[in-house]
């Protein structure tokens, strides 16, 4: 057990609800403590009732009893739901927050990218950035100074080093930031998510970045809602669900098992307590559903027609202009297509969508044809929103998952090869006879 | 949504064994904190860059951001003596212990410009620090130590005005000047020590912004700096130490011009309160600063 980097035993950690966010005005402990001999009377009372803890502000467990083991140079994903505890998780191996009870042994400096450009001053340059960004990260004056001219050619900033990054565009910005991040040397790095930013271009330089990290012996801690990531960069995954380890394993399985789980595997997800359901005061989501064959499920085949019924509350009188989109993905996390129910995208006459709309529930019902989808396993991110100017009044990311079977009705032979691609469409196919032409330089070209 | 495509193959993973032995690797433990914890200097030794870059940021943001840039570090104590000097001194016919009474009142604004400063900007330093507390590992007490430090340079630029005052009125330094430095490390320290109890403390109530204002107003009625300390009946005077400002105000005319007595008790009473302060200060601040993360 010489090769151990990162050991957890019992790792818990508890957050009061509202703590987060939410600073206490001196008034409101100077109320609290009036008010305190009757709440104290009223939770004696009720303890005694029902057995409550009474009105004591309930805590919720963000990790409980976590126990893993890290080798050295092992790079590990690690995925989950939000709220599953994989934040809390790297904010207490990086020391940002203490764990309520349990501990963790590391062995080997620690660098924590939980965001990109922690602490970039919009008024600085781009060198002053790099210097104090750097500084933050925890590297040495001579350390950045000594980088300094690899970081800003990965960077791809040359020219407007000495430039203020408030004039930089967004995409500078994230490059300058991870280039920074990415020349951190630390044995064990953890990273949160903070691969979902830039252009496509850019995020696969830092993906190559982070591989060679890795290739360099390095112990790695990567979480992320992005499968692809995951799924090229980790040979293990951590699966976290609920303040647990649900599933720690081969990644293929792990990622299996979780766009599994990110559903329910009836097919629907009914909130019925309105107040934690995706949305806000506007919009309500009260249910998702996937209907197959008229009934609701989650497994269907590509000769079937899928629904996805999407019901939600509207809480605003006569609104306009409300509209439902979906996103497809994949199981790696690559969306498919999207699609939105406003008239210009529509292939049905949509009705309600100029109209007032009355206070109340709404069922929106998009039907994806039958010999559409190629197989696999499928999830369903839904939006509410609301246009011109556009504001979403509701994301569900993610919340159901369905499969998709192959039937063999599109293959001339019954099994075969893995059919590539997010979908699988009979098209229209063409092929003509154009003579015979001049086969005889073609053949033999050098003649 | 984050639609990312990557085309690329799974890159190669050829993971060599680090060259390390693993006794050469720092051990970390992470566990619950129990009780009084020490003061990890150590570890605030080793972030010691932090606390200039940080400071540096502070200075460079400031005068970047206004039009009059280094020129304010003067413009506010030299207009707070013109005012001192026409109403208290000409006016009021305040006692400035036989010194021209806009020297004498230049002198204690100094100091005070200093600790007011270094006390505001440290008792907000970790609220205003909270994307760096929430998302990045540092020993918390860099934090108002930066900010501490950024006020040094406005100090510097204004106490070149006070040089020239002392050309102008032919006062000549004594040997008195060599504790000049303690007396700005005694302004610092009397104004981290406050800051640290009001910069946590601000993390769960942000009442202390609110009050910080009319403490900085009422503290320097409290001090000696538009007034000297001799109009305080003699037996009362070490009482008055009490307030460490009077004793750092003191000591920094009688270093800087040598004309008044040197702070006998009165110093030293400020000296050992300040040292309860910030050593309190220090153990408060370090208790307080696991819950920073999940409060601020």
């Amino acid at each position: 057990m010489t090769d151990v980097a990162i050991r957890c035993e019992g790792l818990a950690k508890q957050y009061r609800i509202g703590e987060r966010e939410s600073y206490k005005a001196l008034r409101d402990v100077i109320t609290d403590a009036f008010a305190s001999p009757f709440r104290r009377l009223r939770s004696a009372l009720q303890h005694s009732s029902n057995g409550s803890a009474g009105s004591e502000k309930p805590n919720i467990w963000a990790l409980k009893d976590i126990s893993f083991e890290i080798k050295r140079g092992e790079v590990v994903g690690i995925v989950g739901r939000n709220g599953a505890g994989k934040s809390t998780l790297l904010k207490i191996l990086s020391r940002i927050t203490e764990p309520t009870h349990g501990h963790a042994d590391i062995w080997g400096r620690v660098g924590s990218l939980l965001e990109v450009g922690t602490g970039f001053h919009p008024e600085l340059t781009g060198r002053d950035n790099i210097f104090l960004n750097g500084a933050i990260l925890g590297m040495r004056r001579v350390e950045i100074a000594r980088k300094f001219d690899e970081i800003v050619a990965f960077a791809e900033v040359e020219k407007f080093i000495d430039t203020p990054v408030k004039h930089y565009s967004s995409g500078m910005y994230v490059r300058l930031a991870f280039a920074v991040a990415a020349y951190l040397e630390p044995e064990i790095l953890l990273v949160d998510e903070v691969l979902a930013v830039g252009d496509a271009q850019f995020q696969k330089k830092c993906l190559g970045k982070m591989s060679d990290v890795s290739r360099y012996g390095r112990t790695v801690l990567l979480v992320s809602h992005n499968m692809t990531v995951v799924n090229q960069l980790c040979p293990r995954t951590v699966l976290f669900s609920n303040g647990n380890i649900e599933l720690d394993g081969r990644t293929s399985d792990v990622i299996a098992t979780y766009l599994k789980a990110v559903s329910d595997s009836a097919g629907e997800h009914v909130w019925d307590d309105p107040k934690r359901a995706p949305g806000n005061d506007n919009v309500r989501l009260r249910s998702i559903r996937i209907l197959a064959r008229g009934q609701t499920s989650a497994e269907t085949y590509i000769d079937e027609e899928v629904s996805i019924e999407v019901e939600f509350w509207n809480f605003r009188h006569d609104i306009r202009n409300l509209g439902v989109a979906i996103y497809l993905l994949d199981s790696m996390g690559n969306t498919v297509l999207s699609t939105i129910s406003t008239p210009a995208a529509n292939s049905l006459p949509e009705e309600w969508f100029q109209k007032a709309h009355p206070v109340g529930l709404y069922r929106a019902t998009c039907t994806f044809p039958a010999n559409f989808l190629n197989d696999g396993i499928y999830s369903i991110t839904a939006y509410v929103v609301t246009l011109g100017p556009l504001s979403i009044e509701m994301e569900a990311p993610q919340v159901l998952s369905f499969s998709v079977f192959d039937t063999g009705n599109m293959r001339e032979s019954g099994g075969g090869e893995r059919w590539h691609g997010g979908v699988r469409v009979r098209l229209p196919w063409h092929t003509e006879y154009m003579g015979s032409g001049d086969m005889a330089a073609i053949a033999h070209p050098q003649a | 949504m984050s639609d990312m495509t990557f085309t690329e193959a799974t890159p190669s993973r050829a993971v060599s064994a680090p060259s390390v032995e693993r006794s050469e690797l720092p051990h970390t433990r992470i566990e619950p904190s129990k009780g009084w914890i020490s003061l990890g200097l150590k570890d605030l030794w080793h972030y010691r860059e932090l606390v200039f870059f940080l400071a540096w940021r502070d200075i460079k943001v400031r005068y970047k951001q206004t039009a009059l840039g280094a020129a304010w570090a003067v413009i506010q104590p030299l207009f707070t003596m013109l005012a001192f000097t026409l109403f208290f001194g000409r006016l009021a016919k305040v006692p400035s212990d036989g010194i021209p009474y806009p020297l004498f009142s230049y002198t204690a604004l100094l100091p005070w410009q200093l600790f007011a400063s270094a006390l505001t900007e440290s008792s907000n330093s970790v609220v205003a620090n909270e994307r760096l507390i929430t998302k990045v590992y540092f020993p918390r007490l860099v934090v108002p130590l930066a900010s501490i430090l950024s006020g040094l340079v406005d100090f510097v630029i204004a106490f070149t005005l006070v040089i020239g005052m002392m050309v102008w009125y032919g006062v000549r330094p004594t040997w008195a000047v060599l504790t000049l430095p303690f007396f700005v490390i005694f302004t610092m320290a009397t104004a981290l020590g406050v800051g640290l109890w009001l910069s946590a403390l601000n993390v769960q109530y942000r009442d202390v912004r609110y009050t910080l204002t009319f403490i900085v107003q009422f503290w320097l009625i409290a001090s000696p700096v538009a007034y000297s300390s001799t109009l305080v009946p003699a037996r009362w005077r070490p009482f008055y130490g009490l307030n460490p400002m009077a004793g750092v105000i003191e000591g920094f005319r009688w270093a800087l011009l040598g004309k008044t007595q040197a702070p006998g008790t009165m110093l030293w009473v400020s000296v050992v309160v300040v040292a309860v302060v910030l050593v309190g200060g220090l153990y408060y601040y370090r208790r307080m600063e696991k819950t920073f993360a999940d409060v601020v």
